[in-house]
């Protein structure tokens, strides 16, 4: 009886192993459909991170066209997927959706790595289709890696620095600024004090750590093309100058400010994604970095503010890479496991490249379109103030960082490093970023990369 | 016999042995959640202690806040317990009062703390100020302050041990008192010899939950050094734990490296470490409380 009951527990486990390992495996040769035949009716699911009712009206337009133009296929989709953990434990179970869209850029090198999101080259090179005649070529560093395509673009977000007309008017500026040097200059003539030497208007918060986009270290080393990695594939914190650069030229204006008043004035800031509540749409701020869609925030919440965008300013000596900037959005993809391999191809395929759906999506959620086709578009209604980040996705010098099987611990060790650089518990710049490296290396390492 | 224990047999085996097991063998694994695992022996444990700074930040900050908090939180709830025997009226009420912000979730508990202890538009600061204090702390924006501010969340919601402490002290005999009287004890006397011997189970027991609840301190900290961040929902793991890693405790980052950067079997070796230093301390805890626990009769 006891042998027995031990035999049925050792069994159970083994199922459950089993049933934990499963998943894997994909085929080689992509199955094939021909849109021109007869089909069986076919549901296609689909996991979506956007949850917002008025980006979800906008993805279920071109749900709504590609059923059209695919009518034996309906499509299931399951909104506010947000966290790529469930994903992946479903792709684990073996029982993911047939199609998968994510906001997770720093994650896209492990699923591609790993095949979690399937190589989407065979499906490419069988229907023929040449990928940088549809996207600019920023778009190949962000949805594929080590030599795999395993992502399409849906939208994206492009970075650039908003500045309030008013506010830079009554100091005599009639431009905004294109160099580091201009940004400081300005940033310091547009700041006011209280009486009590707290900030009352901040010209440019150089902070690490306050707002999403204002406050990340990755907009920073974009424009200063400081490479994260080295070509033998090791952190090039310690051998890129641009980085000591970058968080010098940081530094300084944090200690013009003071770090005490600058975390001061962060506390006071309005909630960034409150209609009407972020600092530079209530005044508090002159100038700030911030993605495409402040534009619609600022439309909708405080539409009498007067101000303009222009791309993110560049490092004084490499003043002719001006107009680029950080780009990096939504990516869809196939994961392993993927029951309808064929029609979800073909739903990737018709996201990522049907510029009527491309162009109504943008418009309805105000991310940019990311094809050549639908950036020339004239149906897209977007703000004049939008342009600019249309601009900055086509400048072929716009990228997102270098791709990592990290995912997002390499920029983590940054992140903490720069609180500590800024705020002056670290004082040796060139050792904390060697530290830097080092710890990338180990962590690559550790991950057998 | 069997067949009446197999629910609790199935549910354990399911829910926690194999859990633990898998655990345990995933934590001598390279484990992405992405590939099945491939094993490296003692990789993970070396690397751990060795090759990972954070490993020792976040030990640091949860031996700080078990050092600072449980003590702070025993004594709190020893004294607000021992004013609740005082009043001969509306004792009702400020048991209530006081066990009142045990039952605010936890998230919401934080989030209110982060408004109320903001520097610059909060209600503490301003009233700091107002009393004439020129330069108040900035609480959870700063590296030396954050974990204070979460000690005083643990505080203000310590009606729990509060409660239990007032029950141990409701039940110490009142002939006890008496006796030390006669025999000439002041007030401290009886408090020391009588009070705290009497209600040593009820320290042990608040110690030990207290330790173990420390070791896994998470909630909180996740969501103040989160909304402080001002950064979205589902952004990079790198806003968890600030201002400059202050509040990055042991489990926090277990989490980070397990379900953010997806090193399951780096995450499980921590998990495995956490658990044998909680064993270590519990078991610790309960040797010592032979010196200092007393239980009525005798009984252990």
């Amino acid at each position: 009886m006891r042998k027995r009951f031990a035999l049925t527990v050792a069994a159970a486990f083994a199922l459950m192993a089993a049933a934990c390992t499963a998943g894997g495996g994909g085929n080689d040769a992509p199955e094939t459909v021909d849109p021109n035949a007869e089909h069986d009716p076919v549901t296609l699911e689909m996991w979506i991170p956007f949850s917002a009712e008025h980006e979800v009206a906008g993805v279920q337009a071109t749900f709504d066209a590609f059923e059209a133009e695919y009518p034996w296929i309906t499509m299931n989709i399951t909104t506010g997927v947000e966290d790529d953990a469930k994903t992946l434990a479903a792709i684990r179970a073996g029982e993911p959706p047939d199609a998968v869209m994510s906001w997770a850029l720093d994650d896209l090198a492990a699923f591609c790595d790993t095949g979690a999101w399937q190589d989407l080259s065979p499906f490419i090179q069988q229907d023929g289709m040449v990928v940088s005649d549809f996207f600019p070529p920023s778009v190949e560093r962000y949805t594929g890696f080590g030599g795999k395509q395993c992502a399409f673009p849906f939208l994206t977000d492009a970075v650039g620095l908003y500045y309030n007309k008013d506010l830079l008017e009554a100091k005599g500026f009639t431009e905004p600024p294109k160099t580091y040097s201009e940004l400081t200059e300005m940033a310091k003539a547009l700041t006011e004090f209280n009486p009590d030497g707290s900030i009352k208007v901040a010209g440019f918060i150089p902070w690490f750590g306050n707002y999403y986009v204002n406050g990340d270290p990755l907009n920073h080393s974009i424009a200063w093309d400081a490479d994260w990695y080295n070509d033998d594939g090791t952190a090039a914190m310690a051998t890129d100058p641009d980085w000591a650069a970058m968080f010098r030229w940081q530094k300084d204006l944090v200690d013009w400010y003071g770090v005490d008043k600058l975390k001061q004035f962060i506390a006071g800031q309005g909630d960034e994604w409150g209609e009407a509540s972020q600092d530079f749409q209530l005044g508090r701020l002159a100038m700030a970095l911030d993605g495409e869609w402040r534009t619609a925030f600022i439309e909708n919440g405080t539409p009498d503010l007067n101000y303009d965008t222009a791309p993110a300013p560049v490092p004084d000596d490499q003043a002719d890479t001006y107009g680029i900037g950080r780009v990096g959005g939504t990516i869809i993809g196939i994961p392993r496991g993927s029951a309808h391999e064929a029609e979800a191809w073909l739903l990737v395929k018709f996201m990522a490249t049907n510029t009527d759906s491309l162009v109504a999506a943008a418009n309805a959620i105000g991310n940019v379109p990311t094809t050549f086709d639908s950036l020339e578009s004239s149906d897209l209604s977007l703000p004049d103030q939008f342009a600019t980040f249309l601009d900055v996705f086509e400048n072929p010098g716009s990228h997102y960082k270098d791709m990592s099987i990290l995912g997002s611990a390499d920029q983590d060790i940054l992140t903490s490093f720069a609180a500590k650089w800024q705020s002056g518990r670290i004082t040796d710049l060139e050792a904390g970023l060697a530290q830097v490296a080092q710890q990338i290396d180990d962590q690559l390492e550790q991950a057998g990369g | 016999m069997a067949l009446f224990l197999s629910p609790w047999i199935i549910g354990f085996s399911v829910f926690i042995l194999y859990p633990m097991i898998a655990s345990l063998y995933y934590s001598f694994t390279n484990y992405d959640l992405l590939e099945d695992p491939t094993w490296v022996g003692w990789q993970n444990y070396r690397f751990m202690f060795t090759k990972d700074p954070q490993f020792w930040i976040a030990m640091r900050n949860t031996l700080w806040i078990i050092a600072v908090g449980v003590p702070l939180q025993i004594l709190t709830a020893l004294t607000l317990g021992w004013l609740l025997t005082r009043p001969k009226r509306g004792s009702r009420f400020y048991r209530t009062a006081l066990f009142l912000p045990t039952m605010v979730p936890p998230v919401a508990a934080a989030l209110g703390f982060v408004f109320l202890f903001n520097p610059s538009t909060g209600p503490i600061n301003q009233g700091l100020k107002a009393m004439g204090v020129h330069d108040p702390p900035l609480w959870f924006y700063s590296p030396y302050w954050s974990k204070w501010g979460l000690v005083f969340l643990g505080l203000w919601g310590v009606g729990q041990t509060m409660m239990i402490f007032l029950a141990g002290l409701l039940d110490v005999p009142q002939q006890l008192y008496e006796a030390a009287e006669i025999e000439g004890a002041g007030a401290w006397q009886r408090f020391r010899h009588v009070t705290l011997p009497m209600i040593s189970p009820v320290i042990f027991f608040s110690v030990v939950i207290g330790v173990i609840a420390g070791f896994q301190y998470f909630t909180q900290a996740y969501v103040a050094s989160f909304a402080v961040s001002g950064m979205p929902t589902g952004s990079a793991s790198s806003n968890i734990g600030g201002p400059e890693e202050s509040t990055l405790f042991y489990s926090l980052h277990l989490y980070i490296k397990g379900f953010a950067h997806f090193q399951m079997g780096y995450a499980s070796a921590m998990a495995w470490i956490l658990f044998l230093i909680i064993m270590a301390c519990t078991i610790l805890l309960i040797r010592s409380s032979r010196r200092w626990v007393h239980y009525q009769g005798g009984f252990r």
